[in-house]
């Protein structure tokens, strides 16, 4: 099964080139301590997945690429090509000149319906190349203009052509101290947005990953692509084949068949009363998926993430947690794990992140920036609104 | 990629706008070394075959033919735009792109804007179609006039209202040259308070100068060199003051040091936009960040550094030191200390080798010492752009909407009402067609309103915060 991968805003082409990248040099790189067969069988199995192969030439990402201004593209695309491993379709490219100016309301209401049918043109050729269509994988960040504005229509439009296809957004969430200034209005319009279509939204902090880089990989300048490398990586070890528990023989078809969508019981849930032994400093859980990859994957006790006290009294340790394994290593890590989470861990930033914006919104300030391209005050409200009613859902589960 | 068209009206106007476009051609020579006209260079510049002799066809792919100026060039005299058309950059220009007369205005805003204006409205609106017609994505005008005299005061602002009214999807940025209080200009206060109205109503963003700060920062510098106190040499063509390199090879003019300051701002001012970085911030960013309520829109600017020294090696504490400085009142390009006054949005344009780790330890650093506006504690727009000016590895261009910009108002309206109390030389404006009393009196008001919304915010600064409560859910 086929993934096809819309980038988009300056974000998202970055972060996409990267990801393609990891994945190139995971499969050309040293696959550890598997067979020769295994090893093949991967390969297969995530050239299907990400590229598109065609005659003579290198493998082709089945992706789109998005941007209101030309530049960020127009490097994306010769930085692959000159990889020698792998390029972009250069068809598969949408620019305009002028850029969304940071201002989701330019993105969504502006370039979004003026360009709808272009776009989804592109999206159309590229899901038609895959024999079969996984999903779509959206990368975007939430503060400027175009990823999070022009991001949420396409996410809008992804759903109305392709009603039962997954939708998964890649989500960027800018750092706490100002990249933009109207980062916290952009992403409450983005976030509210997405909400109503898309399947599932995967979270980046740009703190979280600046950390790591600090911290435990100590580079001592920063810069963007390192942390987009780190990124790309966490990426790539979810994406790249696995075989699940169902799966048996065959390296899973269905790479984005996680099943986030959970409801809380309908009846009324009794006060607070915390379990006996309850460790509180975790966040509570509603599901959560390991990845192993490499040496020893079958031998590993995975028993703590089964504790019933990560999770929330409504469900079952066994329905909330899965484990996916691949003896072939990933990207040169003899043994690698990772956790896909969905749990109150987004609660304390999505409420900074809501809380700040309301506190702008309250001055009206730069309000006049985004009703000059048709969002109201009353849009803003129902975003707030909807935003509130997911940070109660999550506080309020125990 | 988008174009800009540069619109230079008055002495002062063309005298920095011909440093510009000098500054200009010398940083797209030194990163544009094969010759290609390249989306860069089409921000500003049109490629022109004029090999059939005159102005050819345009050329938009290839080779560079001949670069001319996306610019506009009026004067009511024909002195300084003369000069420009003999002198060394005189092939820039297309020729057809100016608009002359020769008497002046008699630094008299109300000959520039109601005479000269209404005389000239019909040539300017198809002089500004020819230039946009040139471009096939307009993004921006920049103007660049001063505030004290006549025509780039009067003219200047004339051309804003039309600006407005015949490309009203464009991007008006006005760099605007306040007189200082020792002007020799008599009605200088006149002026630019007839001024202030228009930039008020019709700019999209204003960048104020003061010549008292431009001659201070030349001063610095020259101090600098002369008493040896920098260890090994400073680098010729990195100081901001600086022509070297470019084409005027003569004698510097007077001015020049300081008007290469103002060029170095617009420069540094859409350098993200023309050169690519790994976190792009175009013009319609800049004003989307930086403008939270639609008057409020002057913005302080600061440039750093001033020079550099020739040894190369920059350890990150001489980094740090360049964000410091971008703070520091001596290196506002106006007389204004925004570490002590009240920030509505702060913009940091980098360029060169700087990473995203260099900016959020200097914003760290610098947050604790700085007086943010309750609504936009992090009010922090970053731009990282990879091509540095030329002669430097590094450098660091700060736009503060800050309130620190009320003392040029107000002692503006200070030198206003000292004249006009005495109705002294008002005779001069009101003969002339269009012009009555109301003009003076609302251009007054409009900038007491201003003030006064500065004042209001000013009154919010360091008083107790109270976050508005948040919505409630019923679950």
């Amino acid at each position: 099964m086929s993934i096809v991968t819309v980038q988009l805003g300056q974000c998202g082409n970055q972060i996409g080139h990267e990801v393609f990248n990891a994945i190139c040099s995971d499969v050309h790189g040293t696959h550890g301590l598997c067979s020769k067969k295994e090893n093949e069988s991967y390969h297969d199995a995530c050239k299907e997945r990400f590229f598109c192969e065609e005659e003579s030439e290198v493998p082709i990402a089945r992706a789109v690429l998005v941007d209101m201004e030309p530049k960020v593209i127009s490097q994306t695309l010769s930085m692959a090509a000159r990889s020698g491993y792998w390029k972009y379709d250069d068809r598969s490219r949408f620019c305009q000149k002028q850029g969304s100016g940071n201002n989701w309301a330019n993105g969504y209401s502006v370039h979004g319906p003026r360009h709808k049918e272009v776009i989804m043109n592109l999206v159309q050729k590229e899901a038609e190349k895959c024999d079969r269509l996984g999903g779509f994988f959206t990368i975007m960040s939430m503060a400027g203009g175009t990823g999070s504005g022009l991001g949420a229509f396409v996410t809008q439009c992804l759903r109305d052509a392709f009603p039962t296809s997954f939708i998964l957004n890649h989500v960027i969430w800018p750092y706490g101290t100002g990249e933009v200034i109207v980062q916290n209005y952009n992403s409450v319009l983005t976030l509210s947005h997405l909400y109503q279509s898309s399947d599932a939204l995967l979270v980046h902090e740009n703190d979280v990953i600046h950390k790591i880089c600090a911290q435990l990989m100590n580079i001592k300048q920063i810069s963007f692509r390192d942390v987009n490398q780190v990124i790309a990586h966490q990426l790539g070890s979810v994406f790249q084949p696995t075989y699940t528990a169902e799966g048996g023989l065959h390296y899973s078809r269905n790479p984005l068949g996680i099943d986030w969508q959970v409801q809380p019981p309908s009846r009324l849930l009794p006060p607070l009363q915390p379990f006996p032994n309850r460790p509180l400093h975790f966040n509570t859980s509603i599901a959560n998926l390991v990845i192993l990859r490499g040496k020893d994957t079958h031998s590993v006790d995975l028993g703590s993430f089964r504790d019933p006290s990560l999770y929330t009294s409504w469900l079952n340790p066994r329905d909330a947690f899965n484990a996916w394994k691949t003896p072939r290593a990933f990207n040169k890590y003899e043994k690698s794990a990772s956790l896909v989470s969905n749990s109150q861990f987004l609660l304390k930033p999505l409420d900074n992140v809501v809380g700040k914006a309301w506190n702008m919104f309250a001055s009206k300030a730069y309000i006049h920036q985004y009703t000059k391209f048709g969002i109201e005050e009353e849009d803003f409200l129902d975003s707030f609104t909807a935003l509130e009613q997911v940070i109660s859902s999550y506080t309020i589960l125990c | 990629m988008a174009q800009s068209v540069v619109v230079q009206v008055g002495q002062c106007g063309n005298q920095v706008g011909c440093r510009f476009w000098d500054l200009a051609l010398r940083e797209h020579a030194a990163v544009n070394k094969n010759g290609i006209y390249d989306e860069a260079l089409s921000s500003f510049f049109r490629n022109v075959d004029t090999r059939g002799g005159g102005d050819g066809p345009g050329i938009y792919k290839g080779k560079i033919c001949s670069l001319k100026a996306r610019a506009l060039l009026i004067d009511m005299e024909e002195g300084v735009v003369n000069e420009i058309l003999q002198g060394p950059l005189r092939d820039v220009f297309d020729s057809k792109q100016l608009i002359t007369d020769v008497s002046g205005s008699g630094n008299n805003w109300a000959v520039g804007h109601k005479l000269y204006g209404y005389q000239y409205r019909e040539k300017i609106v198809e002089k500004l179609r020819k230039t946009a017609e040139h471009c096939d994505c307009l993004q921006c005008f920049f103007i660049i006039h001063s505030m004290g005299g006549g025509t780039g005061s009067g003219l200047g602002t004339f051309v804003l209202n039309v600006l407005e009214d015949e490309f009203p999807e464009v991007y008006r940025f006005v760099t605007s040259v306040y007189p200082s209080g020792e002007d020799d200009v008599i009605t200088s206060p006149y002026n630019s308070v007839l001024a202030m109205k228009e930039l008020n109503e019709h700019a999209d963003c204003v960048l104020p100068i003061e010549n008292e700060s431009l001659f201070d920062i030349v001063n610095k510098i020259h101090q600098m060199i002369s008493s040896g106190k920098l260890g090994s040499t400073v680098k010729q063509n990195s100081l901001v003051t600086s022509s070297a390199g470019s084409a005027r090879t003569v004698q510097e003019k007077p001015f020049d040091a300081m008007n290469n300051i103002v060029a170095n701002l617009l420069l540094n001012l859409t350098s993200s936009a023309r050169f690519e970085g790994s976190l792009n911030m175009d013009l319609n960013e800049i004003s989307m960040n930086l403008v939270p309520f639609p008057r409020l829109h002057y913005l302080v600017s600061s440039l750093t550094p001033l020079y550099t020294l020739a040894d190369v090696n920059v350890p990150s504490r001489r980094l740090d030191q360049m964000f410091s400085d971008a703070f520091s009142r001596d290196h506002q390009l106006i007389q204004a200390d925004p570490k002590h006054s009240l920030y509505l949005a702060c913009a940091l344009l980098v360029r060169g080798n700087v990473q995203v780790s260099d900016l959020r330890r200097n914003i760290e650093r610098l947050k604790p010492s700085l007086h943010f506006v309750s609504w936009n504690q992090e009010g922090w727009k970053t731009g990282l752009c990879s091509v540095p000016p030329v002669g430097h590895s590094h450098s660091l261009l700060a736009l503060a909407n800050n309130t620190c910009v009320k003392p040029t108002f107000t002692e503006l309206k200070d030198r206003f009402m000292k004249l006009y109390k005495k109705k002294a030389h008002l005779h001069h404006y009101l003969h002339i067609d269009g012009m009555e009393q109301s003009c003076f009196s609302e251009a007054i008001s409009s900038l007491s309103d201003l003030i006064e919304e500065y004042n209001e915010l000013d009154a919010t600064k360091g008083g107790p915060r109270t976050d508005p409560s948040r919505l409630q859910i019923a679950v």
